[in-house]
């Protein structure tokens, strides 16, 4: 049976409860008669044979572009760069994409006596990744082939040895990338399109730049300017990273792109019930749900966090395409598509959805609160491609129970950001003019970034930028069973019910309101028309 | 009183009460043997001893395997992307080979798995027959010449949906390097369309090697009781393969040999080093085609000499220093 497309539920009488993420937990929840529930299509069916289709999208690539085995050449200096740890999520079960595609890529190198080869993690101003993840990510083969010659790298936006300015677009955006990358004869970009807004220039413009590059676009303007940023041609932060894109291959920089996008079949079979309609749920599903959420009620958080961070996802590759960055990713882009687009009509007064343990800012990690409001109003309520599924001045309700943690060796400037800045403003355009500078240049937060396992220091304010779009669109955010003391910090209202939400939200909306659930993971976008 | 015993007096009755006799002008064929390719091992992968093997591989073969020979594994992460039937061939250089591969396979494949053995060796006695079929799904397999009889058997359980396990050099190495590939597992799979995944297991020959590879030219018993010596072990799993239109067994039976040997490349050197070598490279499987002495040099010293060779276990040594002080 083919995978079934996604749909809307109105909810009636007969409707049961709705399944809500609840971080690390989920609970169900019964919505008003009326509401509606926004359901994701069921995963789409695997390549039969990844690796064969990874060698038919190499030999034939599309747009204006060589086979890759004929950019090979001896003497050449390669560089094969690929997506980080953020992606995707929940971590892959081995192999990774990223793994499969780049040994097909290093055995055509082998092949055409390339010798002059690095990989580096195109990281921007993430975190470093840990040996752990790299042997993941790339697998052991390639990690005891490379890492021990120091030929796999991982990308450092703060060292000025390594980084060459390569002009001004037409707008004045500095663009100033890895010099190893820019100084190869060949980047070939491995990138994993899990939604919609990886990919295409973005790969090599944002992944492999500098903080005077990047903050061209992961500004509260763009951000803002983004509508959204999962749909390219509406996006500020897409048009600004495609000038880039340009201006890079006009300086002569080659890329080879490889986009690969993945089914959404996102939790193993123990947890398969996250992934069913819940009028679906086999007895089997309602007993793995009580006894998992009891469960994860009684243990201690940082146990249940271990446990889900252990999640692999069964993800399999729907796509694979190469060649030159636009025509690959606009391919790319019709995959994504063809997997979680759901059409829905019009907006609603409310928008509900529970947000899980994961965003690719946390993989292994803690979902701090800064994450949590990027996780809900930088990514789902931007996954939508038209206009938001919530109107103008409407209310959000997400659930979760944003808990004032942080991880103090991922995240140290998140542990500031939020005692110094969210305690002085919330608003986006403030905090870029008043804080932004001081937290991206401390020279401490660029020692833990170089050297340690920290994001750049300047990370939590593009990840509340994230947010820009939707707290200027929206009337309020309500975030059910979240500390109110976290909540209130960042300029939210918490409610401890369901009940409770929907009453302080009518003080916004209006009585009756209209409301839909996100149902989400796994991933969708919503095409609202 | 002596008790009457009625199936003696059965056997000493004349026929048609007692057995006929044998006419002196007939030859008496001989007597029906159910061992070697006529084994009935059909039992073996009936369901009572499906369950019996795999809580004995589980239980007890896989932790002993990982005491005796802790392993690391490489490229097993691919065969998620495989269905059932797989060929699985590999280098053989001990006993342990057959027991560690199946302990490394993921469960789905391990516990539909049969492994082709020597039908003169393994099935031999019907006593070895029925422990090797019950205990790691043994099939009989001939390997001094090309049997029709084990390739049906094969072929028919690989159709049936059976991984197979076999050792395309038809015996375990003689003195330490890999032996020609022979042609079978690629015959199977081009008459099945199985496809084949290289493996190459290094590491076995320290631990259980072939009896007389210490000795060679030697009586074949100088290794009898030689005790197993503990030892990492690497396994690499290779890329799936499948015969190319047109491609004969003989050719890709060549060509699975190579990627075995890439393999051995790859645990000699590292992956890419492994990729980038040239195909005339001194053979990291087949060792060096010079004379003996020069072969078994290549192989590097014998694990007991190494051992001689490392430093001494300081904290061991001042246990024992402390222990004989307080005897003393």
């Amino acid at each position: 049976m083919s995978p079934r497309p996604g749909f809307v539920l109105e909810v009636d009488g007969s409707t049961p409860p709705t399944l809500f993420w609840d971080g690390e937990g989920f609970t169900l929840e019964r919505l008003p008669e009326g509401s509606r529930i926004i359901y994701a299509p069921e995963p789409l069916d695997a390549l039969k044979d990844p690796v064969g289709a990874i060698r038919h999208a190499l030999a034939h690539p599309i747009g204006d572009s060589e086979p890759l085995a004929a950019l090979l050449r001896p003497g050449m200096r390669l560089t094969i760069c690929f997506d980080d740890v953020s992606l995707p999520l929940p971590p892959m079960e081995r192999p990774d994409v990223r793994q499969m595609v780049i040994e097909e890529v290093l055995d055509l190198a082998a092949a055409a006596g390339v010798d002059d080869v690095v990989l580096v993690a195109a990281l921007a101003l993430h975190r470093r990744m840990t040996e752990a993840e790299l042997r993941h990510a790339l697998g052991d083969r390639i990690y005891e082939a490379f890492a021990p010659h120091g030929l796999l790298t991982q990308h450092d936006a703060e060292d000025p040895e390594n980084l060459v300015h390569l002009g001004r677009t037409a707008e004045g955006e500095d663009v100033e990338i890895n010099r190893r990358a820019a100084e190869s004869d060949l980047i070939v970009y491995v990138n994993i399109s899990l939604v919609a807004m990886d990919g295409g220039h973005k790969s090599v413009a944002t992944g492999l730049a500098s903080y005077r590059s990047l903050r061209h676009h992961h500004n509260p303007h763009t951000m803002r300017h983004s509508r959204s940023f999962m749909h390219a041609p509406s996006s500020e932060l897409h048009s600004s990273n495609w000038r880039m894109g340009r201006l890079i291959k006009e300086s002569g920089v080659k890329v080879f792109q490889i986009e690969t996008t993945l089914n959404t079949d996102t939790f193993p079979s123990q947890f398969a019930f996250l992934q069913r309609r819940e009028w679906e749920w086999t007895l089997k599903d309602r007993v793995t749900y009580a006894a998992t959420a009891k469960a994860l009620d009684t243990v201690p958080a940082k146990l249940s966090r271990q446990v889900f961070h252990s999640i692999r996802a069964p993800h399999a590759m729907t796509s694979v395409q190469a060649g030159e960055v636009e025509a690959t990713h606009e391919l790319a882009l019709a995959s994504v598509w063809r997997q979680q687009g759901v059409v829905v009509e019009g907006q609603s007064d409310i928008l509900t959805m529970g947000l899980p343990y994961i965003c690719p800012y946390n993989v292994n990690s803690i979902m701090n609160p800064i994450l949590v409001a990027c996780l809900g109003l930088g990514y789902f309520f931007n996954m939508y491609r038209g206009k938001p599924l919530v109107r103008p001045g409407g209310v959000l309700i997400m659930q979760h129970p944003t808990r004032p943690d942080f991880n103090p060796a991922y995240h140290p400037s998140y542990i500031d950001f939020y005692e110094q800045v969210l305690s002085e403003t919330t608003d986006p355009n403030e905090m870029h003019k008043l804080f932004e500078e001081s937290f991206a240049t401390d020279p401490w937060y660029v020692h833990l970034y170089r050297t340690g396992h920290a994001y750049h220091g300047v990370h939590p304010f593009y990840m509340w930028y994230w947010c820009a779009h939707a707290l200027e669109h929206l009337g309020r955010v309500i975030v059910l069973g979240g500390d109110p003391g976290a909540v209130r910090r960042m300029g939210f209202s918490p409610a401890s019910t369901m009940a409770d939400a929907l009453e302080m939200a009518k003080d916004v909306v209006g009585p009756s309101p209209s409301l839909t659930h996100l149902h989400t993971p796994p991933i969708l976008m919503a095409d609202v028309q | 009183m002596k008790t009457p015993n009625p199936l003696g007096a059965i056997g000493r009755a004349r026929f048609p009460l007692g057995a006929p006799d044998w006419p002196s002008g007939v030859d008496r064929p001989p007597p029906e043997r159910k061992v070697g390719l006529d084994y009935d091992h059909e039992w073996s992968r009936r369901y009572p001893a499906r369950l019996l093997r795999a809580v004995m591989l589980d239980n007890v073969t896989r932790p002993l395997a990982q005491f005796v020979a802790p392993r690391t594994v490489r490229g097993d992460e691919y065969l998620r992307l495989l269905e059932a039937p797989v060929i699985f061939a590999a280098n053989h250089a001990s006993h342990l080979d057959t027991p560690l591969l199946l302990t490394t396979l993921p469960a789905r494949f391990r516990h539909r798995t049969v492994v082709g053995a020597a039908a003169d060796y393994f099935f031999d006695r019907r006593w070895k027959a029925a422990l090797w079929s019950l205990s790691l799904a043994a099939i009989p397999i001939e390997r001094a010449r090309v049997n029709r009889r084990s390739a049906e058997i094969a072929t028919d359980l690989l159709r049936e949906g059976w991984n197979l396990v076999i050792f395309p050099e038809g015996g375990r190495s003689p003195d330490g390097w890999a032996q020609e590939f022979r042609g079978g597992a690629a015959y199977l799979s081009v008459r099945t369309g199985a496809p084949v995944v290289p493996v190459y297991i290094h590491g076995t020959r320290r631990i259980l090697p072939k009896r007389d590879e210490a000795h060679p030219g030697g009586s074949g018993t100088e290794n009898r009781g030689r005790p197993l010596r503990r030892a990492p072990v690497t396994v690499v799993f290779g890329a799936p393969l499948g015969a190319a239109d047109g491609e004969d067994a003989r050719r890709f039976g060549a060509r699975i040999e190579r990627a075995v040997e890439v393999l051995a490349r790859e645990v000699a050197t590292d992956w890419w080093a492994a990729r980038r070598s040239p195909q005339d490279a001194p053979g990291a499987l087949r060792g060096p085609d010079a004379v003996a002495w020069r072969r078994a040099w290549a192989l590097g010293p014998p694990a007991e000499l190494e051992r001689a060779n490392a430093w001494p276990d300081v904290r061991l040594a001042r246990v024992t220093a402390r222990r004989r002080a307080r005897r003393g």
